[in-house]
């Protein structure tokens, strides 16, 4: 098993498999009365959090805390971070208060990178989301939620099945930690946008590229829906809100394309009337809200596993910081 | 009273000769040139390659402003190390070096220093805001005798006011340095654009940005028959167009960093901060194309680009580190290993490419001068055969942010002279017996 997780790509399939075994036997846990397991007591979680994501924190959170672990929630908003502490000074904070592991959100790519390379931290390096790069959880999650409703077996993958990921690929961590994880798990991934949001290179992903939705749907068995910003409008990314809803926002004709057995998905947070109309958001079809459920059960896992008497004692060695 | 005799040094990496020297001139070159003299300081030059003293075109010293990054005495101590003997010390300090003041200061330090000639370039518009010309032609007339302008870390992306400075310059035979990069299209640029920066998510700065520069500016150097001088030129496409302007005939010289003829876009897979720059490291199809334009001679000259950063700058998440990379003491063995040892270069061109056509470039007349008798001693004297690890404390910059730490190098600069003097002897510094009173 890997001691940090930076990227979906880190994940051979074994590795993703056992995660998501982990997490099915750890969603039962969640429907106990005594939601809590004591298996990382007396570990210390830092929820080091550089941009502010209440959902991913509390998901993060909870899954520490089910497994008896100490939290700590260390925001930059109102702390040293924002009077010019630097990221190593932060984490070697954090290494003299003992962090086991540190969850890691930050609006600059590759910051849980640095963290881990650098060595400013003998904690597990969980990446919670790197700027425009990668948010591996999450990917675990949408795999997992899929598996709950298209394979419906534990020690599988997702082989044959057809993902189309919709939006802005461009500046989402979610598609790229997605189509690294989807393609170790034999699915097919589609990612469909505007030709202003898909990255440069993008023919070298392991992924197929389409700008027409319409014609992605038909064979989907998952598609899963991009938060858009307004914003990027402003940025010539395309015209309009307007627009863009018409060509690439799913609604309820789209809806009805799509294979019966097919589900909707979302990272969140959702722009209603924008990349998804408020009838799909809450249709029957929709898992959205089962993908937050699924999310604390995937973050327990992989906190079990990294710090889990699997992976070995990680404070062995004795190497200085300077 | 200061002469001294080279024994046996491979002239231009040549047949071994005899170079002897006095109160800074060369007075005699050649095979058996030092049998007739005695009571010279001897070096032996078995085995070494003499050159001369390397120009640079593109030092940033800091000073003003940035003194814990370097000062114009560390850099020249850094120059002189890498074997240099003139650096061009660019204009982006605080403030900006874009009146006849500043650049008399910094030209003023090089001189007290004693380590190397530091020519100062100026601004070519005030405070680099690329809105209105500096004063060129004061820093023309000052003591520093700016020849070089250049608003380098920023283009001079204005057309008019681009065209306008390449006319203005031919008033004193100067020349505009451009550091082409179209501002528009690189706004939060973090790396070169290509599959790697889209799949580590950094904002990509694009061939065409710099590419769409150049081609403008050598159009408009044909238009108005200026000569232009293009910084830092790092793409395929860039070599293609400057090609293509001298087959025109327009009068456009060009630089490539040692950097860009070693390094390539993937080491920035792991996001240390180290091999972040401007402009970025390309793919490797790009490090080719540019080894190949200089070994034509499309690229004119190798000029380092040290930029000098603070450790704190560099150890931090990417996107908040400086780009820059230090690159004095660095540049011949890069020079060597890139150009020389493949067989692209004699060492004949590298003492075109970074001595003589550099002070050409810059018009300084009394560096990159040939090895002759009557010309002024400066003088470097290198092992070709030796090679070192590179270890970024073991620099005489005030920075350390070298991005070849941990390479093995080939090639040791063993002495510099400039005018007859030694700068480094035994690969080590020398203390200038300057009456300013330098301290070690």
């Amino acid at each position: 098993m890997i001691t940090n997780l930076l990227s979906a790509g880190d994940l051979d399939r074994t590795d993703a498999i056992r995660i998501l075994d982990t997490a099915e036997e750890l969603l039962g846990v969640a429907s106990r009365p005594i939601k809590k397991l004591p298996t990382l007591r007396g570990r210390t979680v830092v929820n080091l959090f550089f941009e502010d994501s209440t959902r991913t924190r509390i998901s993060f959170e909870a899954a520490a805390k089910r497994l008896s672990a100490d939290v700590i929630n260390f925001s930059a908003k109102g702390s040293s971070v924002s009077k010019g502490e630097s990221l190593k000074d932060t984490a070697l904070t954090l290494q003299a208060m003992g962090a086991d592991a540190v969850i890691i959100r930050h609006h600059s790519s590759g910051a849980p990178h640095r963290l881990a390379q650098a060595r400013w931290t003998k904690g597990a390096v969980i990446n919670a989301g790197d700027g425009t790069h990668e948010h591996p959880t999450q990917a675990l999650l949408d795999a997992f939620t899929m598996r709950r409703h298209l394979v419906e077996s534990t020690g599988t993958d997702l082989a044959g099945k057809n993902v189309t990921i919709v939006g802005d690929v461009l500046h989402s961590r979610v598609a790229r930690s997605n189509a690294l994880l989807l393609h170790t798990l034999g699915a097919h991934v589609t990612l469909v946008a505007p030709p202003t949001l898909l990255p440069v290179g993008v023919e070298h992903w392991p992924v197929e590229t389409s700008y027409d939705l319409d014609a992605s749907l038909e064979k989907a068995d998952a598609v899963m829906m991009l938060r858009v910003q307004a914003e990027r409008m402003n940025a010539s990314y395309f015209p309009s809100a307007r627009e863009y809803s018409r060509r690439y926002g799913l609604d309820t004709a789209r809806l009805g394309r799509l294979p019966s057995h097919a589900i909707v998905m979302h990272p969140g947070p959702m722009n209603r009337g924008m990349e998804i109309t408020a009838d799909v958001a809450d249709h029957v079809r929709s898992v959205i809200v089962e993908q937050v459920t699924n999310g604390v059960a995937v973050r327990m896992a992989v906190l079990y596993l990294l710090l889990g008497g699997a992976s070995g004692e990680p404070e062995a060695s004795e190497e200085g910081t300077s | 009273m200061s002469s001294y005799v080279i024994r046996g040094a491979r002239l231009l990496g040549n047949d071994p000769v005899d170079i002897v020297f006095a109160d800074g001139v060369i007075t005699a070159v050649g095979p058996g040139a030092a049998a007739e003299v005695s009571g010279h300081d001897e070096i032996d030059g078995t085995g070494l390659v003499a050159l001369p003293g390397l120009v640079d075109l593109h030092t940033h010293v800091r000073e003003p402003g940035r003194e814990d990054a370097e000062t114009v005495l560390t850099g020249s101590r850094a120059a002189a190390r890498g074997g240099f003997t003139c650096v061009h010390a660019m204009a982006n300090t605080e403030p900006v070096a874009d009146t006849a003041g500043v650049v008399e200061q910094v030209w003023r330090l090089g001189r007290e220093g004693g380590y190397c000639d530091v020519q100062p370039v100026g601004a070519v518009t005030v405070g680099l805001q690329g809105s209105q010309l500096a004063e060129l032609g004061a820093m023309a007339d000052s003591a520093a005798g700016v020849r070089v302008f250049s608003d380098d870390g920023k283009c001079v992306s204005d057309a008019v006011l681009m065209r306008r400075a390449l006319e203005y310059v031919k008033a004193f035979d100067g020349v505009v340095a451009q550091h082409a990069q179209e501002p528009r299209l690189t706004e939060g640029a973090q790396m070169n654009e290509g599959p790697l920066s889209g799949e580590l998510g950094l904002v990509g700065w694009p061939a065409v940005a710099e590419e769409a520069i150049i081609a403008r500016d050598v159009l408009l150097a044909e238009h108005v028959g200026s000569r232009l001088h293009v910084c830092h030129l790092s793409t395929r496409g860039s070599v293609e167009i400057v090609r293509w302007a001298k087959s025109r005939g327009i009068d456009v010289t060009a630089e490539v960093t040692p950097h860009h003829l070693l390094l390539s876009d993937d080491l920035v897979r792991g996001y240390d901060p180290i091999y972040k720059v401007n402009p970025p490291l390309r793919s490797n199809d790009d490090v080719e194309a540019v080894r190949e334009g200089l070994a034509d001679g499309t690229i004119d000259i190798v000029a380092t680009d040290h930029a000098p950063h603070p450790m704190e700058d560099k150890e931090c998440e990417w996107s908040a580190a400086a780009f820059g990379m230090i690159g004095l003491e660095t540049a011949l063995s890069v020079v060597q290993q890139t150009m020389v040892d493949t067989g692209r270069l004699t060492w004949e061109q590298v003492a075109a490419a970074m001595s003589t056509r550099p002070a050409s470039i810059g018009r300084v007349t009394n560096q990159g001068r040939p090895l002759a008798v009557g010309e002024p001693a400066n003088i470097v004297l290198v092992d070709p055969a030796a090679s070192r690890t590179i270890d970024a404390r073991d620099t005489a910059s005030l920075s350390r942010n070298t991005p070849y730490a941990g390479l093995t190098l080939p090639g040791t600069v063993v002495a510099t002279f400039l005018r007859g003097r030694p700068t480094v002897r035994d690969g080590e510094l020398v203390t200038p017996l300057s009456k300013e009173g330098v301290s070690a």
